[in-house]
């Protein structure tokens, strides 16, 4: 049996905060997907720009560059925030930008910009005549997003969101470069302790190839469900 | 130039972070990364082709190891790959009288080594998929010439798939270069490095990493402009005639 | 203004922020471990050493809680500017580089720097020739990385590591000639360490003043003078009545 030195409990806490981290990200990417898509698509011409801004920026600087940016500089901008809140009106009170929320908002921030890409390509691809055929029967717009434009987009969607996830499963390890107790930062520290490399790392390159085959079979459950209907796939 | 000089100087001399000094380490920072992601996405290719041919292979003993290993590095982070090869090599005994020490001891090396299998596991099956989605008409067309398996592999399956390749090959390199950025968990003084250093000195995270970020950006856009024009050229024959 | 509030607010939830008032009845106190003897876990895992044992004194002298709290050395400054903690007291050299972003209390040790390389190194002393095409491990944002880097960065390569750990590992894979760092960081974690022999090279380290020269301080924010004067006055009252003495003689011995 594998002997872990005593260093399991601290493994399978990390392999939670990985867990954590990865589909709260998840959320605020989809979150934010969402939003910028809509942007994206709108009329409004700043709103178009700004989103762009956003896709294109995001989508060239490496993740650990965006995360250290965030996780270094954005505590100090909140400061300059608080600390002026403090001199003028002494309203006291700070924000404090843990590693786990630094984590989730940049890598949320980053995937955001990959999904809006998704659900714009997503949005488009539903049939016009469809949306027609919702407002024609009285629908009010909000009722022909939920039942008609959603779940048609989603079917489009879903196999870039299965895409995003893996990828952005495994960025989630960066954050144990930052000091979040991630499972790969667990078992650095542990090869480094016991300078046994292997046991420790060939079991959490092991776990993320459980989540990815896990999550791969939900999403082609999902799939299949959004798929009805459609036949033949 | 004159003039040029002067503006140089007043703008060092204007702030305490970016001296000439610093800007040596970025500059030393992005040969470090051209070096790493060049060599690694190169090597990768060349390893990547066959890689594919076999993986496209109906015997199963040659494609299914293939699959098992591109499954594992697309599968997991690539710092676990760097951890492992970076930490693990030192562990074998004797490494370190062997005459691969004095390449493995630098940081460059593990690196190149961990993101030279990394990128090839994509790229292997980025060229399958533009493998098996050749047009059974340009392979009915060779069979009918009498073209051997490999002359058909040569001058019809591998120029069509390279193209049609192209768009998602192009996505990889620029999918490396940011990936490289993690370069510096194991010493190596690459871009990201350097910013980590002029941080954790000077306690400037805007100016360290906004000024690193623009670096990369600009890499970024020179890539998928590269690209850009390469599609255009490699697949002229298939845009629509005007 | 109400906009700015807003736009507070909410990363308030988001980062889930808590209130803390600003008169200090308890100070948390920023610290980078292990780097034994100065800060570290004993056996039974509680965090203890030089640092840790002077700062309960210092924080009983004056009246308040203390609470420890772990980060690593590169972001240790940031931490506390970002009001993770109060203070930093982590073995921390008082120099003008530092003074420009955090205030410092008066220096509470001054420990010389050194070299230490593996048995069986052919380095015997430390000059740009010996130490030429070598390669020297620091760790990263320490005033032995910026002293390494400004005097032999031209003629050997630096290698920076985020904690002491890493970088006695690689010392140890022979991937490094030379690390250096605190004298008795070295003491205690490579020269009676089990894994290998290693030796001091060449003399202790206390020159040039402008990086080594005005021993550890304890530092706070800048706008925190009320607080740093506590402690200055703390330190010379455990100075006085022999408590600073004693702690210093059990991690150091006598002088």
């Amino acid at each position: 049996m594998l002997d872990l030195h005593g260093y399991g409990p601290r493994l399978l806490e990390g392999a939670g905060v990985t867990l954590q981290l990865a589909v709260l990200s998840l959320a605020l990417a989809i979150l934010l997907g969402l939003a910028t898509a809509s942007a994206r698509m709108s009329r409004g011409w700043l709103l178009q720009r700004l989103a762009t801004l956003y896709t294109t920026v995001i989508r060239g600087v490496p993740d650990l560059v965006l995360m250290m940016l965030l996780f270094f500089g954005g505590q100090m901008a909140l400061n300059v925030i608080t600390d002026a809140l403090y001199d003028r009106f002494g309203v006291d009170w700070y924000v404090n930008l843990n590693a786990f929320a630094a984590g989730v908002i940049t890598i949320g921030f980053i995937f955001g910009a990959y999904m809006g890409e998704t659900f714009r390509g997503a949005f488009m691809a539903v049939d016009a005549g469809q949306i027609e055929a919702g407002k024609a029967y009285g629908m009010s717009p909000w009722l022909v997003f939920r039942r008609i434009r959603f779940p048609q987009m989603m079917r489009h969607a879903l196999p870039g969101i299965s895409n995003n996830w893996m990828v952005l499963l495994k960025t989630t390890a960066l954050v144990s470069v930052i000091g979040l107790s991630d499972m790969v930062r667990v078992a650095a520290e542990a090869s480094r302790a016991t300078h046994e490399p292997f046991t420790f790392l060939l079991p959490v390159a092991a776990a993320y190839l459980l989540i990815a085959s896990v999550s791969e079979w939900l999403f082609a459950w999902l799939q299949k469900r959004y798929n009805i209907g459609f036949g033949g796939h | 130039m004159d003039v040029l000089t002067t503006w140089f100087h007043d703008l060092m001399a204007g702030n305490a972070i970016f001296t000439a000094q610093t800007i040596g380490y970025y500059w030393d920072g992005l040969v470090t990364t051209t070096q790493l992601v060049f060599l690694s996405l190169v090597i990768g290719l060349v390893l990547a082709v066959p890689l594919a041919i076999g993986r496209s292979s109906d015997r199963r003993w040659i494609s299914l190891p293939i699959y098992v290993y591109t499954y594992v590095f697309r599968g997991t982070p690539l710092l676990i790959q760097l951890y492992i090869i970076y930490y693990g090599v030192v562990f074998f005994d004797g490494i370190q009288e062997t005459f691969l020490w004095p390449m493995l001891r630098e940081a460059f090396y593990p690196a190149l080594i961990a993101f030279t299998l990394n990128t090839a596991a994509y790229t292997t099956e980025i060229f399958r998929g533009a493998i098996k989605a050749t047009a059974r008409g340009e392979i009915e067309a060779a069979r009918a010439y009498g073209m051997s398996d490999s002359l058909m592999m040569r001058r019809i399956i591998l120029p069509s798939a390279f193209r049609r390749a192209l768009p998602a090959y192009g996505n990889e390199v620029i999918f490396m270069l940011h990936a490289s950025a993690i370069a510096s968990v194991v010493t190596l003084m690459d871009l990201t490095g350097a910013a980590r250093f002029i941080y954790a000195r000077y306690y400037a995270p805007f100016e360290a990493f906004l000024f690193v970020a623009a670096i990369y950006l600009c890499l970024t856009f020179a890539i998928l402009y590269f690209f850009r024009w390469l599609e255009k050229r490699l697949l002229a024959h298939l845009r629509p005639q005007s | 203004m109400k906009k700015l509030l807003t736009i507070s607010i909410l990363g308030a939830a988001l980062a889930a922020g808590t209130a803390q008032a600003r008169d200090y009845d308890h100070v948390r106190i920023g610290v980078d471990v292990p780097y034994e003897p100065m800060e570290y876990r004993g056996a039974d895992g509680e965090l203890t050493g030089f640092d840790i044992e002077l700062g309960n004194a210092l924080c009983a002298e004056i009246g308040v809680t203390c609470e420890w709290i772990e980060q690593e050395w590169d972001g240790i400054i940031p931490g506390l500017l970002a009001r993770n903690y109060d203070a930093i007291m982590s073995s921390m050299s008082i120099n003008d580089e530092r003074r420009q972003t955090v205030l410092f209390s008066d220096s509470y040790i001054t420990i010389p720097g050194a070299w230490f390389a593996p048995e069986g190194s052919e380095l015997s002393e430390i000059n740009e020739e010996t130490l030429s095409g070598k390669s020297i491990g620091v760790q990263r944002g320490t005033t032995y990385d910026s002293y390494a880097t400004d005097s032999y960065g031209r003629i050997a390569t630096v290698n920076r590591y985020s904690t002491a750990d890493d970088m006695v590992l690689d010392l140890q894979a022979q991937r490094l000639d030379i690390v250096f760092l605190e004298y008795v960081v070295g003491q205690a974690t490579l020269l009676q360490s089990d894994e290998g022999d290693y030796h001091v090279v060449g003399e202790m380290v206390t020159e040039p003043a402008e990086y080594f020269g005005e021993g550890f301080g304890i530092a706070f924010r800048q706008r925190d003078e009320a607080l740093a004067k506590r402690f200055n006055e703390a330190l010379a009252t455990l100075k006085a009545d022999g408590t600073y003495d004693e702690i210093h003689e059990r991690y150091f011995g006598e002088e």
